[in-house]
């Protein structure tokens, strides 16, 4: 066997044994009710924003506290912490995924990091241009009337 | 029916444009093919003839497509979707091609674009190896041009046409007043276009000139990967196993700096955006477009080897194959929609991931059945590479960048098909593995030049590696000793701050061993430099990747963190948020920041805020003006620019982060200064002050404070005439013999409170009252050192190859070697 390949497969064994290790670490998607029942694990919580309850935001007092509740695809609402300012196109985003921790003792979700689903590079967020262009057809016809 | 206002002709050309390179590509590709197989020259000359004609009418009805779909933008046809979506009439013209490739069906016709001038010059120089090249090239172009064909055939829809009418893209089906009796079952009212004033305009945060160019560049590079394919699969397809590797050389060169560039443009974007907060965030869509350059770049090596040694031919084959699949599945990625949750950037299914799924496989299954159906006939040297030779340990280095390419597509993509979130640090997942990538790379990359092809010998090595190595060594312990490199992470401990400074290390021996080969190995002859000189660029690279992430500052750290009640749910972590209230300072790394004023962008919904910075310790001070788009076009919120200061070894930036509501305030108040002792008061407008306690603290039990340092708290009871009190608690600071204050406000007494100095338990206060709602901003500010060695690394980089590139195409010319 030359070297050449004896080095090929001890490289080959280290990049599966890499990707298995990475298997071992990933994490899972959930919902508020299914990352309630492993307070203290990471996960990535799917949710929107719920736009009903009050968000509590003043950079006046603390520019490193955000918070607000998050409603799952069920239905099941969660308080969210997180230290850190609104996210970009929060208010614009139909959907957050939050990661973080479920923290028993607080009952709210610890959350360190946001990603909003939004508008980018090959995506115009199309509901969002029909409204406007429904909204500028409604009233450039100098009519107000909706469905 | 007809409506008032349309537009239609433009659309119908384009349309038919369309429907012309669709088929002359696919006549192109044939003709090629029978060019190709053909044995009797005759015939091969009639094919040809035919092939060329073919490939001449695409290109010209790619080019028509292009213009057609700009003449749309750019006057404002908003009848067609594209335009619509994508532009609008305030849109500045150097962003109406930014706005042109926004679009999926843009970008196709970009890379098609490129496609085009790359088939032209391929007839024009690749004599005997047109037929079977320009038939892959051929055959891509059909792919694309289905892309972007929007045509039925029965139900099913291929592709997506930019010439679509909006009012046929169901964007306005649920408008009820642009239909007759405002009904939308009704047909559209025939003067719709009355009411579709204006598009939709370019998302706010592509208006940037990167957005002009990064994508061309990129596509570019995308673009000229399947020229290294193409001459791969002619010599599996023709049997001439070794003799494409002389045209594919220069070829692949061509292809790694314009790829690499490409990349590291949208790495540059992303740093001057900063909206992953830095110019790398292994996001898949970063990932999926460096995996196909780190292959090409273990092609390029291997194909090196071929050519001086004779060894690795089939490596080349699977490497330059593989390297254009990837550019086809890294499409197939971001296009589909199937990375969904994992990537920050979102992406929109266009109902084409059929479509995408078979333009990966109807170019991977052949080529790879290809490659194995003649793996055994591809000719190969018997005996083993010398380990003293220059071609085994190149051969080490190309494969080890292939496989930190397989690991890096492996983790961007598992995820999306096994149903898996990232682990929680995914930056750190890859960051772990890569730091070791590269002190393999870079050591490999230090020595293998002073090795001969073939063998070498010890004495011969090590006289010449003598002085590279000390120096570097010398140097090295320098970089790593002063660096000052104190990055700590969590997971990663001193062991991954060990594996950073021997990468850090090992980059610094990169440099100088082939900066010093020019002139040792090469006597100084540039024009045969172009290997070590992208080398050194290399090693920059690396260095600047190295250093630049490992000292990342926040400098909106709060460490002072005293007065910052950080709220009950908080253990007590400093944000990376500071809050400025107009016109006073705060403290900030070395610098006193303060919000100046101001100013709105006469067209716009965007606001400019100028910030300036001033050091404590030294002269340094500047201005910068980052700005935010509030509220942009009724989507509630902010989207921020940053602004940044540049210096030769480090940058400074600085971005909003959140404002308060943007009914402005003017703010011309200013501090009203009182002596005060405990139990003394102050009155303002709406009510009094009393000073109730103060205290000086010498044990300040935050970061950043060195015993000696002095904190003064003044405890003030704010009364106000609405019989509410509050307190405040402002802080004059003594750090290491320099005094600053930190105001404390009363927000709904509009005041500010501050500590000037103090003196024998006399404070002096001052005081001010800001007129109904308070301004202020919040920022986040950064210091990023050594990014400049990065970007010097990639122009060095890029120069190299492309004098390696140069010096191989005349010796192509010239029929030497």
């Amino acid at each position: 066997m030359k070297k050449i390949h004896i080095i090929l497969l001890v490289l080959i064994a280290g990049t599966i044994a890499v990707l298995i290790s990475f298997l071992q670490n990933t994490t899972t998607y959930d919902t508020v009710q299914t990352a309630i029942d492993k307070p203290g694990k990471f996960v990535h919580l799917m949710a929107r924003w719920d736009k009903t309850q009050p968000m509590e935001y003043d950079p006046k007092k603390d520019a490193n506290y955000l918070s607000f509740t998050a409603i799952d695809t069920l239905g099941k609402s969660i308080r969210v912490v997180y230290h850190d300012n609104k996210p970009e196109n929060f208010e614009i985003s139909e959907r957050l995924v939050l990661k973080g921790k479920y923290s028993a003792e607080g009952d709210y979700f610890d959350c360190s990091s946001i990603q909003t689903k939004c508008p980018s590079k090959y995506k115009d967020d199309m509901e969002a241009a029909k409204k406007n262009a429904q909204h500028n057809a409604a009233t450039g016809a100098g009519n107000t009337e909706t469905k | 029916m007809d409506y008032y206002g349309e537009h239609l002709l433009p659309g119908q050309l384009g349309q038919f444009f369309i429907v012309l390179s669709l088929v002359a590509s696919l006549v192109a590709t044939f003709a090629y093919f029978k060019a190709t197989q053909s044995k009797v020259d005759s015939d091969a000359g009639y094919w040809k003839k035919l092939a060329r004609g073919a490939f001449i009418t695409e290109v010209i009805s790619v080019f028509a497509i292009f213009g057609i779909l700009f003449y749309i933008i750019h006057n404002h046809l908003f009848e067609y979707k594209y335009a619509w979506q994508h532009s609008s009439l305030s849109l500045e013209f150097k962003y109406m091609l930014a706005c042109f490739w926004e679009g999926q069906e843009g970008s196709f016709l970009l890379w098609s674009v490129w496609h085009c001038i790359l088939g032209l010059v391929l007839i024009k120089t690749a004599k005997t190896w047109e037929a079977p090249v320009m038939t892959v090239v051929s055959f891509a172009q059909f792919c694309l041009a289905t892309m972007i064909a929007g045509i039925y055939i029965f139900d099913w829809k291929m592709g997506s046409s930019p010439f679509i009418l909006l009012r046929d893209s169901g964007v306005l089906d649920g408008a009820p007043a642009l239909h007759l009796n405002f009904d939308v079952n009704q047909p559209l009212k025939q003067d719709y276009m009355l009411s579709i004033k204006d598009g939709n305009d370019l998302n706010p945060l592509l208006q940037n000139y990167w957005m002009v160019i990064h994508p061309p560049v990129l596509f570019l590079g995308f673009a000229s990967t399947i020229i290294p394919f193409a001459f791969a699969i002619a010599g599996l397809w023709t049997k001439k196993f070794g003799e494409w590797t002389k045209p594919a050389l220069p070829w692949s060169l061509f292809a790694t700096a314009i790829l690499g560039v490409g990349i590291m443009m949208g790495a540059a974007w992303a740093y001057e955006s900063l909206t992953f907060g830095g110019y790398w965030a292994w996001d898949p869509v970063e990932n999926a477009s460096l995996v196909p350059w780190l292959i090409l770049v273990s092609g390029l090596h291997t194909l090196l080897i071929y050519k001086h040694s004779g060894h690795s031919l089939r490596s080349t084959y699977l490497f330059l194959i593989l390297s254009f699949v990837f550019v086809l599945y890294s499409t197939f990625l971001t296009r589909s929609g199937i990375l969904g949750e994992t990537s920050v950037h979102a992406f929109t299914d266009l109902g084409m991931n059929f479509q995408l799924t078979a333009f990966l496989l109807v170019f991977t299954v052949p080529a790879l059945f290809l490659f194995f159906r003649r793996y055994k006939a591809i000719p190969t040297i018997k005996k083993e590479e010398n380990t003293s030779s220059r071609e085994f340990w190149m051969f080490i280095g190309a494969l080890v960048f292939f496989l930190s390419a397989i690991l890096i597509i492996g983790k961007t993509s598992l995820p999306a098909f096994i149903k898996v979130a990232p682990p929680e640090d995914m930056e750190f997942s890859y960051n772990q593995i890569q730091v070791f990538v590269a002190i393999i790379i870079a050591v490999l990359t230090g020595f293998s030049q002073y090795l001969k092809y073939k063998e070498t010998g010890s004495s011969f090595f090590w006289k010449k590696m003598l002085w590279p190595l000390i120096i570097s060594i010398a140097a090295a312990s320098l970089v790593v000793g002063f660096g000052n490199i104190r990055y700590y992470h969590p997971t990663g401990g001193y062991g991954f701050l060990a594996a950073i400074w021997l990468a850090t290390a090992c980059s610094v021996y990169t440099i100088i061993t082939n900066a010093a080969y020019i002139w040792l190995g090469l006597k100084g002859k540039l024009n045969l430099s172009g290997g070590s000189i992208a080398h050194v660029g290399f090693g920059l690279v690396l260095l600047g990747i190295l250093l630049s992430s490992s000292k990342k500052e926040i400098l909106s750290r709060n460490t002072s963190g005293i007065a910052i009640d950080f709220g009950p749910d908080s253990d007590q972590k400093p944000g990376e948020n500071l809050t400025l209230v107009k016109g006073v300072p705060m403290p900030m790394g070395k610098f006193d920041v303060t919000y100046l004023k101001d100013s709105a962008h006469p067209k716009k919904q965007q606001w400019f805020y100028k910030i300036h910075f001033k050091s404590r310790t030294d002269n340094e001070e500047f201005t910068l003006w980052p700005n935010a788009f509030v509220n942009y076009k009724g989507n509630e919120g902010l989207m921020a620019n940053p602004d940044s200061r540049h210096y030769l070894d480090h940058d400074v930036f600085t971005y909003i982060s959140a404002l308060p509501n943007p009914d402005k305030n003017k703010d011309t108040a200013t501090f009203r200064n009182k002596p005060m002792k405990e139990g003394d008061s102050l009155f303002y407008s709406r009510g009094y002050v009393i000073l109730e306690k103060l205290v000086s603290k010498d044990n300040i039990p935050f970061e950043g404070f060195k015993p000696g340092d002095k904190a003064t708290v003044a405890t003030l009871k704010v009364y106000s005439f609405n019989r509410t009190s509050y307190t405040a608690e402002p802080l004059l600071i003594e750090k290491q013999g320099a005094f600053f204050s930190q105001p404390d406000t009363v927000m709904s007494e509009s005041i500010i409170l501050q500590v000037n100095s103090t003196e024998n338990g006399i404070a002096n206060v001052g005081i001010k009252e800001s007129g109904t709602v308070l301004e202020y901003v919040t920022l986040k500010a950064y210091k990023f050192p050594f990014i400049n060695i990065l970007w010097a690394g990639i122009v060095i980089t890029a120069i190299g190859i492309v004098i390696s590139m140069i010096r191989r195409i005349q010796l192509n010319r010239s029929g030497k070697e």
